[in-house]
């Protein structure tokens, strides 16, 4: 499912919203979650999971093409863990087909 | 401090007029699609955001960490999150100062 298809089943889903506010609303939210994240900030949703960030230590990398080396800083990366909601249901399919189309 | 529901609820209303009534079935749907579209085996590609995939794991002998006694973790499936292009430079760009 891509961000479009979700807009498109969220339109489905409920009969307030326009497909503009939809749209809109979709991109607000991942925009507001990216923020968050950007600033430091943990995200906390009860059954879908939390978002945090990973501190990566400064290591000396290497430029794979050339072999030259190259000092990386240190950084952060994000990190989702789901929650016992999403962890639960998701399991309950294991074995079955996974489509990523 | 971290982003919670109620936040983005808030932020829906304020931004966009949504009002909060509106504005909360919309979050409370929104997390819900992404859930039930995992539930169904299917992927999810945020551009910008990340992906939200499946992987099957097989059973693998485990312990319990407290007696140390051996017990099969059972097969399983699981969601894994791969940061978007623009969420991992937002966030390598964060200093580790704590946000106010």
């Amino acid at each position: 499912m891509t961000k479009s298809e979700l807009i498109d089943r969220l339109a489905d889903r409920q009969k307030y919203l326009s497909i503009r506010d939809i749209d809109t609303s979709v991109k607000l939210m991942l925009d507001e979650m990216i923020a968050a994240m950007a600033r430091g900030e943990r995200i906390e949703i009860r059954g879908f999971g939390s978002f945090s960030l990973n501190f990566r230590k400064p290591r000396i990398g290497r430029n794979p093409k050339s072999g030259e080396s190259v000092s990386l800083e240190s950084k952060y990366v994000p990190h989702f863990k789901p929650g016992k909601e999403l962890r639960e249901r998701v399991n309950e399919q294991a074995g079955q087909a996974i489509r990523s189309e | 401090m971290a982003l919670t529901k109620a936040d983005m609820v808030e932020k829906l209303h304020t931004d966009l007029g949504l009002n909060k009534r509106e504005a909360k079935d919309f979050v409370d749907i929104f997390f819900e699609e992404l859930r039930a579209t995992l539930e169904s085996g299917e992927e999810i590609k945020l551009s910008g955001f990340g992906n939200f995939q499946l992987r099957d794991k097989n059973e693998r002998p485990g312990r319990n960490p407290r007696t140390g006694e051996m017990i099969p973790v059972s097969a399983r499936r699981v969601v894994t999150f791969r940061a978007g292009q623009k969420l991992k430079a937002m966030v390598e760009a964060y200093d580790g100062t704590v946000a106010s």
